[in-house]
């Protein structure tokens, strides 16, 4: 990556947190309906990933899909809005945090069913294959996620039919309140991809650099007609599995050290170091993005609801 | 939650729907050591081998306590894969167990379909009779928690379709007891749907472990002038709004359907029978629902008897929305239950659907 990459990479990383931590914020506050699940932690996954894909390249998300919803460039007022179920958000409404979605900008879908979109993507790369548009799919799901039958079965579809295709598993080490390591087979997820002849690669995933360069490899092999990848990225569950999660079952020690390398600091840091980064300039891309959040957050609040007489619209073409 | 309940009394130690759950999920482990139990997060924090504190016992807490008790042979937390779990649930019981699935969300039961469709459902009757699938499959359901559409699915009639699967909706603490129980000593596979805005309802527990028959209704409430059917959630809206017809004259009786597959035919067609008047409240999507086939059951049987057309009172034809003007428009309320029963006792000032 060059430097003003990683300066750009870095900023899109701070604009996920800095999201979430105002989610969590109005969450508690209440008003926010239903519940959420912060990308905290993960940042440089979806940065790292879809900063290696063109625009029109299509993701599937996932229940925590904040993250993969605003580096795919949906904009931020429609994703608000979506949040308090407005009119004016990006799915009217009738999604939700968990169900959040933009058609235009290639992003099919938050699911909040686990493993929900890795078909999906799947389907996207036969899009492409067979429309011949070059455009590669990207699979964004969970390490829990890895152990629903549609993880398999899609893996082998891929590659029977060498499709573009990236399955992109964000391991954070927990599923709820089930860890990794009991409910796999395997030690990493990238061990999976032998079994369907994926070359397969485990990257830390709190290392923006290390994702991209994996990323920018198998999209490159994918958008060559050289068929799938799999690529597991590994970063801790910085927070709770939901905003408001007590996290009785993970000690205190756990959840701690879930934070100690902070994809954002670490790059922070970097950058400070080699002198293309100043504190007051990162201060000043905080206090600009605060204030895109503020008036995000007026807009929202200040849409219209769906009308209820509207209820059974969007049901059929 | 947002779907009317009855007003809930506040006393302390007054047992919950939830309570009622644990209760007999304990009581049913304690009489039979072939009973496990097993699901997603349902011991929680899984693989440290030892009980402690912290364990989530299941996304509601029902199965709390359980792990310690019992432990990891027989309380099993599963990877998320509900198709495996299912199946092998399912094999397990064929196989001399007696296992109790927690599916978390209805939602989420269609990755586990085949193997409650063809394998669970079928195995008895396509096997002459050989084949026993003594299995409990509980899961929550119910819209009202702004979840959005892939949270809130009921199913109820999906899975009442099913010949071979039985299935049941309790709506009190006493029920979600006595059914659960029943449904456990069942050598059928049971569905178990339990309505998310019933969970924190109080109310008493039974005096025994006797449990309740499956396939049987409950008259909730007794009336004279019309009757209204409910299943799940329901009743509590169908109790409110017969409070309020009360005040107007008209009393309804309140039947509680609790089995969906079978259905209590006696119970229904008697009380019919007796008040003429029939309004079904259910929360499925208006197509296909469990109240069609008992209008139609009741139109074939009590056809001279009714006073008037018989009213469904159900969820709009469209996915749970998240925002919540549209989910309460979605729903089925106590208003709405009022205004079919007021029209079927021909109460409504005229020019007034
Ligand atoms: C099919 C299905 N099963 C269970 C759930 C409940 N659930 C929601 S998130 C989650 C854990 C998912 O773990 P993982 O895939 O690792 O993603 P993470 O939440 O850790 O990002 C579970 C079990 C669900 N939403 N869908």
């Amino acid at each position: 990556m060059t430097d003003e990459e990683q300066l750009e990479g870095l900023l899109a990383m701070l604009r996920i947190r800095m999201f979430e931590d105002r989610v969590r914020t109005e969450f508690a506050k209440g008003g926010m309906p239903g519940f959420v699940h912060t990308y905290s932690g993960a940042e440089a996954i979806a940065v790292g990933v879809i900063g290696a894909l063109e625009p029109a390249d299509l993701i599937t998300s996932t229940h925590r899909g904040h993250g993969h919803c605003l580096a795919k460039g949906a904009p931020l007022d429609g994703i608000v809005a979506e949040l308090y179920g407005r009119e004016t958000g990006l799915c009217k409404g009738r999604g939700g945090s968990m169900h959040i979605a933009d058609f235009a900008n290639g992003m099919l879908g938050a699911n909040a069913i686990v493993g929900g979109g890795i078909a999906l993507a799947v389907g996207g790369a036969l899009a492409s294959q067979v429309l011949g548009d070059g455009r590669v799919a990207v699979a964004f799901f969970g390490d829990g996620a890895s152990n629903e039958g549609v993880f398999h079965e899609s893996l082998n579809l891929a590659s029977i039919w060498s499709l573009p295709v990236v399955f992109v598993c964000e391991n954070n080490g927990w599923a709820e309140s089930t860890p990794f390591s009991y409910a796999s087979s395997v030690s990493s997820i990238a061990e999976r991809g032998v079994a369907y002849s994926i070359p397969a690669v485990s990257v830390d995933g709190t290392d923006l650099t290390a994702v991209r360069a994996a990323a920018s490899a198998a999209v490159a092999r994918a958008r060559q007609g050289n068929g799938p990848s799999l690529l597991e990225c590994i970063a801790p569950r910085r927070e709770g599995h939901f905003v408001g999660d007590p996290e009785e079952y993970r000690g205190r020690e756990q959840a701690d050290q879930a934070r100690e390398s902070d994809p954002i600091d670490r790059l922070a840091e970097q950058l400070v170091a080699r002198g293309i980064l100043s504190a007051e300039a990162l201060n000043a891309m905080r206090k600009d993005w605060s204030g895109q959040l503020d008036r995000a957050y007026e807009f929202a609040l200040a849409g219209p609801w769906p009308d209820p007489l509207d209820v059974e619209r969007y049901v059929y073409s | 939650m947002s779907t009317p309940d009855e007003p809930r009394p506040r006393r302390r130690r007054e047992p919950t729907y939830l309570d009622a759950l644990t209760f007999a999920l304990d009581a049913a482990m304690d009489e039979d050591p072939r009973v496990i139990v097993m699901g997603e997060d349902i011991a929680g924090g899984a693989g440290t081998g030892e009980p402690f504190e912290g364990q989530m016992g299941g996304t509601w807490g029902v199965t709390k306590g359980l792990f310690a008790k019992y432990g990891p042979t027989r309380v099993r937390d599963t990877p998320i894969s509900e198709a495996a779990i299912v199946g092998s649930a399912v094999g397990a019981a064929m196989a001399g167990l007696r296992p109790v699935v927690d599916l978390m969300w209805a939602s989420f039961a269609p990755y586990a379909f085949d193997q409650i469709v063809n394998q669970a459902a079928k195995a008895r009757y396509m096997f002459g009779g050989q084949a026993q699938v003594p299995l409990v499959i509980r899961m929550s359901v119910g819209a009202g928690l702004r979840a959005g559409g892939q949270h809130s699915d009921s199913h109820y009639a999906l899975f009442a379709a099913i010949p071979g699967l039985k299935v049941v909706a309790p709506a009190t603490p006493n029920d979600a007891a006595g059914l659960l129980l029943s449904a456990i000593r069942s050598d059928d596979p049971v569905i178990f749907l339990e309505h998310m805005s019933l969970y924190r309802l109080k109310g008493a527990l039974p005096d025994s472990t006797a449990g309740i028959p499956l396939g049987t209704a409950e008259v909730a409430r007794m009336g004279s002038d019309l009757t209204i059917v409910t299943i799940g959630a329901s009743r509590q809206i169908a109790l409110l709004a017969a409070t309020q017809l009360a005040l107007e004259g008209i009393e309804a009786e309140v039947v509680d359907l609790r089995s969906l597959r079978p259905i209590d035919w006696d119970t229904i067609l008697e009380s019919v029978n007796r008040t003429g008047r029939l309004v079904l409240v259910e929360e499925s999507p208006a197509g296909v629902t469990i109240s069609d086939a008992i209008a139609a059951e009741v139109n074939e049987r009590l056809f001279g008897r009714l006073k008037a057309p018989v009213r469904r009172v159900l969820a709009a034809a469209s996915p749970v929305p998240f925002s919540p003007p549209l989910e309460d428009a979605w729903l089925p309320t106590a208003e709405r239950v009022l205004v079919a029963a007021r029209l079927v006792c021909d109460r409504l000032p005229a020019g007034r659907d």
